[in-house]
């Protein structure tokens, strides 16, 4: 159990996929100017990061590995993960047709999300065994959610805030993002 | 490397295996013209239309919840595309343009210095805005950077101008605006704009029954825009043309001029550009809404009847009505004489409301030629009942059916048909409301010796128009004033009318109304000698149709104690529910503006009636009501300018002839009153000097 303790505070706050490994920023930066959108774009990633983390996890240690032909793992990857997304949308949309509609435009878009792919590829390479893979792409994911909101949040600020003109909108923006990832370095010493 | 190779194919292939099966397997039905919908939108999935994406945004639109205009940044050629696949016509959906309601704009002080902040909302999260009044502009343009069509800009006067070429109606600026002043309707939501207590209004524009947006037509008639001041008069008044001459201007009781000078001649200048339509020959074009298929009755051809039709018309419902007297117009025709209101300048007014598709029948009456059954069985979907008022009180004394005594609205539409009537040389008229005045003026004009007015208070208790009471002094009229009438005579038994009895009357204590009660004082009698009298002591509507319409339906129409239609004053809707009133019949009698304004009213209950949305009261409806914070005691900055006067004939030539007394302003002098409005809002003006200190 306390392995799982570290490994949460380890993917959430210090190897934060957003703010300390830099995956995943055009959704960072895309969907962070309204709170209502980061709040659906990270619940759509929470459930496509965790759905894709066991499955590559899988295909990895079955096919890849026995096959001996772990050079074609980033290729396969991205074929899977694209199918895998085609396949939860169409199974969400005839079974649960509310979450479908709550996760709406966010879904089909994360099929490119490299953090999805980045989380797949860490889990591999960390050596992780089946149920911790499960575990550190859900934190992973909570993490991405966590950052997108908090700059969401701030964003929504800063919007109301008088900022000069040269700096305005996607410049501030990253600006911000390079301070919240320096705060998040704090959490460095955690570990 | 052939595993390799074959690995790969072998993970497409079953990827490509397992989602087939899954298609086949989670296959949703979807309307196949979403997809087509989808491929003529943006595709950009920018979520400015507020759907999450493009296929979002086009289910709505195939559930009908969005106009096919919906992609904020997709043109021309693709919403005629997608109302194609959606089987409307493009050129005829009623397309929404943006409009600004307030003009205030840099005239309204800033309430802070602050900060430089750069947008509306901004200001409006962390100050409420930067401006006096609450509700309005702020004028930082949020607007201006929503639009994707460059079509709002921010004006000289600190405002938002809407291009209306450019507006493609897609809704961007109205929800950029923190404030609600830039707003996207279609023709028929701003034929169904009601004031509301929220709204950036003028005083004027308050009081007005008809609720016209008085400070825009005066500022298009100070820009020598006629044309435009015609047109935003009749967006809520479809007989400018009879209120320029006969309206008693309710809207002038509040002008803010008026509190420290002589209140704006709104009435002339609204004539004025009625007049100049008229006039230059050519009528100004008037839109209407698409066909809605729907068939709506109106009965009686009065103002508000004419009013309903002109507006259920412009809805693009297909209206009929039927008025009982051989022409249409009602009270407007033969209530108000012709030195008031020509009938030609009616007749031209009347045939505009007809020529946009209007039909109408004349000569029939409700309740005997037809009733609500014939109506419901020729295919009528709504009905509306403005019969008027046209039952005259009598006064419940002896000898007032002898030869020689008349009622007032019966006299004044029998004048008006030119009926020859044997009314002797000197007449009396009872009563001191504006139909009182009518009847004496009328019959001076008849070419009587003497006429006199009894009433029972005082001159400053007459409900009648002070100008009208005025020019009646003028033309000789003489009044009998603290005077009740107890009986008629007649010489020897002849039945015909010779003199008049009455009482005299003192003032007592005030009465419910708050004017002081007349009492008569005993043994006062007097007598005076005149050949005609006419009572004018008011009216109430003629419920003849309910009587004889053996209709069942009839019975459950209920009338109040007054006579007039039982009704929902804020609906206008009845105990049957798909009979609408407004007017005289609805209201008692009341101004012509009042049935205008109900007419509107009523169109728009039926609107809803017709569209089976359900008819809820206007929200934070003002309805007469004012806004207290926009009526000041003071107005710092005016200097007094003594209005234009009115032009009228001279007193010798108007008394022989029918002819109008009233006559039009000059352009010049009509550009000399609209200077003299302050272009009010709900709290700012512009002063003709700039105030000193804070106002």
């Amino acid at each position: 159990m306390g392995d799982f303790t570290v490994l949460a505070v380890s993917c959430i706050f210090v190897n934060n996929i957003l703010l300390a490994q830099f995956l995943g920023n055009c959704p960072f930066l895309g969907t962070s100017k309204k709170m209502e959108t980061a709040v659906g774009m990270a619940m759509a990633v929470v459930f496509v990061m965790v759905m894709a983390g066991l499955i590559t996890w899988i295909v990895d240690h079955y096919l890849l590995k026995t096959l001996d032909i772990e050079y074609l793992r980033t290729v396969s990857f991205i074929l899977v993960i694209a199918s895998l997304v085609q396949f939860v949308e169409m199974f969400l949309k005839k079974s649960i047709p509310a979450l479908y509609a709550g996760l709406g435009i966010f879904l089909p878009l994360i099929t490119t999300n490299c953090a999805v792919m980045g989380v797949c590829l860490i889990n591999i390479k960390e050596e992780y065994t089946f149920f911790q893979a499960l575990a550190a792409s859900l934190f992973y994911a909570i993490g991405f959610g966590l950052a997108l909101i908090i700059f969401a949040g701030l964003r929504e600020r800063i919007d109301l805030a008088r900022v000069p003109k040269p700096l305005q909108d996607t410049s501030i923006g990253l600006v911000t993002a390079g301070m919240i990832s320096l705060s998040f370095f704090a959490f460095k010493g955690m570990v | 490397m052939i595993e390799s190779i074959l690995f790969m194919v072998g993970l497409g292939g079953c990827a490509s295996l397992v989602l087939s099966f899954a298609s086949k397997i989670f296959y949703v039905y979807e309307d196949p013209r979403i997809e087509l919908v989808e491929a003529n939108l943006a595709g950009a999935n920018c979520g400015a239309c507020g759907f999450t994406g493009c296929s979002a945004a086009a289910e709505a639109v195939v559930r009908g919840d969005e106009p096919p205009s919906v992609c904020v940044i997709s043109n021309k050629e693709g919403v005629e595309r997608v109302a194609e696949i959606m089987g409307m016509e493009a050129g005829t959906a009623e397309s929404p343009h943006a409009y600004n309601m307030c003009e205030g704009g840099d005239r309204a002080t800033n309430r802070y210095r602050y900060l430089g902040i750069q947008s509306c909302k901004a200001m409006a999260v962390m100050f409420g805005g930067k401006r006096d009044c609450h509700i309005g502009c702020i004028g930082l343009g949020d607007c201006v950077r929503a639009c994707n069509f460059n079509a709002v800009r921010i004006g000289p006067k600190g405002y938002p101008v809407v291009n209306d070429d450019k507006c493609v109606g897609c809704g961007a600026c109205q929800k950029a605006c923190p404030k609600d002043i830039i707003e996207v309707r279609t023709l028929s939501e701003k034929i169904l704009k009601f004031n509301q207590l929220s709204d950036p209004l003028a005083p004027c524009s308050q009081t007005c029954p008809a609720e016209i947006d008085v400070p825009r037509y005066i500022a298009q008639i100070r820009q020598g825009q006629y044309k435009e001041a015609v047109r935003t008069i009749r967006m809520r008044n479809p007989l400018p043309l009879t209120c320029g001459r006969v309206c008693p201007h309710p809207c002038e009781e509040e002008c803010r001029r008026g509190v420290e000078d002589e209140p704006v001649s709104i009435n002339q200048l609204k004539r004025f550009a009625s007049d100049y339509e008229m006039n230059s020959g050519k009528r100004i074009p008037i839109k209407c809404a698409p066909d809605s298929g729907r068939k709506i009755a109106v009965i009686g051809g009065g103002p508000s009847g004419l009013s309903a039709a002109f507006f259920l018309r412009r809805l693009g419902h297909q209206v009929t009505i039927f008025e009982s007297m051989p022409k249409l117009g009602g009270m407007l025709r033969y209530g108000i004489p012709e030195y008031r209101l020509p009938k030609k300048v009616l007749e031209w007014e009347i045939q505009g409301i007809l020529d946009l598709g209007v039909e109408s029948f004349t000569y029939v009456k409700f309740g005997v030629d037809f009733g609500l059954g014939s109506l419901v069985a020729a295919g009528y979907n709504a009905v509306f009942i403005g019969v008027g008022a046209w039952k005259d009180y009598s006064l419940g004394i002896e000898g007032e059916d002898m030869e020689g005594g008349f009622t007032g609205i019966d006299f004044l539409s029998r004048a008006s048909k030119g009926e020859e009537l044997d009314l002797g040389k000197r007449a009396a008229v009872i009563g001191g409301g504006n139909t009182a005045v009518d009847c004496a003026r009328t019959l001076l004009r008849l070419g009587l010796e003497k006429v006199y007015m009894i009433y029972r208070r005082t001159r400053a208790e007459m409900p009648a128009n002070e100008v009208e009471i005025a020019a009646s002094e003028e033309e000789g009229i003489e009044f009998v004033f603290l005077a009740s009438p107890t009986r008629l005579l007649d010489k020897d038994n002849s039945k015909r009318v010779c003199r008049i009895e009455y009482l005299k009357m003192q003032l007592g204590e005030p009465d419910a109304s708050g004017r002081r009660r007349p009492e008569p004082i005993e043994g006062s009698e007097t007598v005076l000698d005149v050949d005609t009298v006419v009572t004018a002591i008011g009216q109430s509507p003629d419920s003849v149709f309910k009587e004889r319409d053996p209709h069942a339906r009839m019975t459950e129409l209920e009338l109040t104690r007054w006579n007039t239609i039982e009704n929902d004053p804020e609906t206008l809707t009845t105990t049957i529910p798909y009979v609408f009133t407004a007017g005289d019949a609805a209201t008692g009698p009341s101004l012509v503006v009042d049935a205008i304004g109900g007419g509107r009213r009523a169109a728009r209950s039926i609107d809803l009636f017709l569209k089976g949305k359900k008819i809820e009261p206007v929200k934070e409806s003002l309805q007469n009501k004012r806004i207290p914070e926009s009526i000041f005691s003071r107005v710092p900055g005016v200097e007094p300018v003594p209005r234009v006067r009115m032009p009228e004939r001279k007193v010798e030539d108007r008394i022989n002839s029918f002819d109008e007394v009233d006559l039009v302003l000059g352009e010049q002098n009509a550009h000399k009153e609209a200077n003299r409005c302050l272009n009010c809002c709900r709290l700012c003006y512009n002063p003709d000097k700039p105030a000193m200190g804070p106002v």
